[in-house]
């Protein structure tokens, strides 16, 4: 019996004029995986180290995030802990079990309950740390894991993300040159979440408004300076 | 929602649609709203054309490449723990996902957006097997709390009002307080915020579509402002992808250079707010995320256009730009094209999917003005593949016998200089002294269809070909006469 796939296959081959076995075919093919050639970059995601976490910011702000600037990661529980007060939230967090965030000296915000674990969609702040920023279009770059539950990202009223200075890149293509360093080739977490300020619909009378189903605020924790 | 074809009723559609107030006030906004963010947002990117041809070109070498991506993203799908189901057809797709859902024990489904379902007529199907179907993209939520379909593929409660929502929330959130105030759209949107939190939780099974699929690494990409979308592939304990062939690219590095032009053609973000990556089910030691993963692809007639000058449409990224730059879309909505996929694009993929003689009125709805054309990100023709289907209509003898007789009538003349000139002549002197009081004509004879909706103008006189033949005579005598000077 030929299946939905051979007769797919068979279709789409029949209409190329092609059999699927033609060598220069499949070395193309091939080369392309293999190279995974970069296409057009914007001139504006290239420069040097200081400009482009300034470009960074300005890009997560103009996507209607908040941003932080910190001088080290020490600072962070406080300014967690800060943010929640400015915005009468309950001083209460949950976060995953990421290492960087537990290495957190989180007795300089004695107030601050913090929790780990993936959200159920009760939480009202949420806190990741991003594999990366961009600095092109101001998005951090979540990958799922053990220590990253994708739910954070996307339940809490309100999420937070700590970005080290030095894990901003320019561009698109130079994170997933750092996520096939991490992974391997051919290889992504299960998630990647690529984050450009919190969530809004226009669906009603092509009226902007924030807090759709994700996040109502993202609030980006920019740590150190930039290398 | 199953959508019934009601593209043969084009005309009738759109002169209920032009008398329709309310959907008129609505489709008011299109231009102005989507128009202005994307050429703002064209403008502050340098780059952005040539990104259009480097989206063009990944689009063409993986078509023609189809079978090998497929092969290659199928395997990755696999090595991550995926499935793969392919579907030859509408049939196939929605029983292969209603197998999938049965399977999983599901009562409830949530579904991000996805026009591949609508294509499929998913919905209805679900129902029909006692599994609820939710919507979750905000737009969708409105039109099915409407029994509706979508009038526009980004946007697709783009023909409601505030008011209508707010009437529709108060019949379907019947639990919720009478006296609650819903006369702004950032309460409607809370309301709908809440009550679709608990579906979201609930959920047996997330249904979405993808924007794109990554051959390099069996990932299937989608791209929402809301999260909604995101939510639904997170949530659940089974994620089901609905994509159709052509959605491959072959590299991340790829999909960066189209998702740079697809926001920026579609409401005129430099990103749209959640780009998500998803690669087979959850891994060893994740603690959320779905614990099975499947992917439905749907050809459902794609394969077929890859043979000939309809390739070109399976580009398409779905960024809604054609439409809302399309003359005849502004004045009419989607609803009137009569199916899933309206504006430009619908024009062209629809008798592709549906067949020439159901969509014959479709590639007829157009202006030629080439808007189209001119902001797709993937520079699809869509004014010569619109003439294809004209040309493949009038061959087919499906164009309406009055227009083909007037078509040789016309031909008759044009194809006889010494006739065709004097005649026309002749007819515009005559038009010309006939309706010189009024400079125009509120009816004609033969052109009923025409003036029923403007006035004609009246000729100024005499032909193009006239006048330009004694402009010529007039330049060809100056330039005798000042022949010395030169």
């Amino acid at each position: 019996m030929t299946s939905s796939r051979d007769i797919v296959f068979a279709s789409v081959r029949r209409a190329l004029g092609a059999t699927g076995q033609e060598a220069p075919r499949r070395q193309e093919v091939a080369d392309r995986i293999a190279g995974h050639p970069r296409g057009i970059i914007p001139a504006r995601a290239d420069l040097p180290p200081a400009q482009k976490i300034d470009l960074f910011k300005d890009m997560v702000r103009a996507a209607d995030a908040t941003l932080d600037h910190l001088a080290s990661v020490a600072d962070v529980p406080l300014a967690i802990a800060t943010y929640l007060r400015e915005r009468n939230l309950p001083p209460t967090i949950l976060r995953g079990a990421d290492p960087r965030l537990a290495a957190l000296p989180w007795a300089s915000a004695p107030n601050l309950d913090v929790w780990i674990g993936p959200s159920d969609g009760r939480q009202l702040a949420g806190l990741s740390h991003a594999f990366a920023g961009i600095a092109e279009s101001g998005t951090v770059v979540m990958l799922s894991g053990p220590d990253n539950p994708s739910t954070l990202n996307l339940l809490p009223d309100h999420h937070l993300v700590v970005v080290e200075a030095a894990d901003v890149a320019g561009d698109y293509e130079t994170v997933w040159t750092r996520i096939r360093a991490a992974y391997g080739p051919g290889v992504l977490p299960r998630t990647v979440n690529w984050i450009t300020g919190p969530s809004r619909s226009a669906d009603i009378e092509q009226t902007l408004l924030l807090g759709a189903h994700g996040p109502r605020s993202l609030h980006v924790l920019l740590v150190g300076a930039a290398l | 929602m199953s959508v019934q074809i009601t593209s043969p009723q084009f005309k009738a559609n759109a002169r209920a649609a032009l008398a329709d107030a309310p959907l008129q006030q609505a489709l008011s906004k299109v231009g102005l709203s989507f128009i202005g963010r994307r050429s703002a947002a064209a403008a502050k990117l340098p780059e952005f054309e040539a990104l259009r041809d480097s989206a063009r070109d990944i689009k063409n070498h993986t078509l023609a490449h189809l079978d090998l991506y497929l092969e290659r993203y199928e395997q990755q799908v696999i090595a991550a723990g995926g499935h793969v189901h392919f579907a030859v057809d509408a049939a196939e797709a929605r029983d292969i996902v209603t197998r999938i859902c049965r399977e999983a024990g599901a009562r409830t489904v949530t579904k991000g957006k996805t026009m591949i379902a609508e294509e499929i007529g998913l919905n209805d199907h679900l129902e029909a097997a006692g599994i609820q179907p939710v919507e979750t993209d905000l737009g969708e939520y409105l039109i099915q709390i409407r029994g509706e379909a979508p009038s526009h593929i980004i946007a697709p409660a783009i023909h409601l009002n505030k008011e209508q929502v707010e009437e529709d929330f108060r019949r379907v959130h019947a639990h919720l307080a009478p006296e609650r105030n819903l006369s702004e759209p950032t309460s409607l949107l809370a309301e709908a915020r809440g009550e679709l939190r608990a579906k979201f939780l609930a959920a047996d099974v997330g249904i979405t579509g993808a924007n794109f699929l990554v051959a390099e690494t069996g990932t299937s990409i989608i791209v929402t402002n809301e999260g909604n979308g995101d939510l639904t592939q997170t949530l659940p304990k089974t994620h089901i992808v609905l994509a159709s062939l052509e959605k491959l690219v072959p590299t991340l590095e790829d999909v960066s250079q189209l998702l740079r032009v697809l926001a920026r053609s579609a409401t005129g973000q430099d990103m749209s707010v959640y780009t998500t990556f998803s690669t087979g089910p959850r891994r060893a030691g994740d603690v959320d995320g779905p614990q099975a993963y499947h992917v439905v692809i749907l050809d459902n007639g794609r394969s077929g256009m890859l043979a000939g000058a309809f390739r070109e449409m399976l580009r398409c990224i779905r960024c809604g730009a054609c439409m809302n730059h399309c003359p005849v879309y502004q004045a009419v909505g989607g609803h009137a094209y009569g199916w899933v996929y309206p504006g430009p694009m619908g024009a062209v993929l629809t008798p592709a999917l549906i067949g020439i003689e159901k969509g014959a009125n479709l590639p007829n709805a157009s202006t030629f003005c080439g808007r189209c054309e001119a902001v797709c990100p993937v520079r699809i023709p869509l004014p010569k593949l619109m003439r294809h289907w004209r040309e493949k209509e009038f061959e087919r003898h499906l164009t309406p016998a009055p227009q083909r007789y007037g078509l040789a009538f016309w031909a008759f003349f044009a194809r006889r200089g010494w006739l065709y000139r004097p005649a026309t002549r002749l007819a515009m002197w005559g038009l010309s002294r006939l309706g010189k009081a009024k400079g125009r004509f509120a009816a004609l004879p033969l052109a009923g269809g025409w003036t029923k909706y403007r006035d004609f103008p009246t000729p100024q006189g005499d032909t193009f070909q006239a006048q330009w033949q004694a402009r010529r005579r007039a330049q060809a005598q100056g330039q005798t006469q000042r022949g010395g000077n030169r």
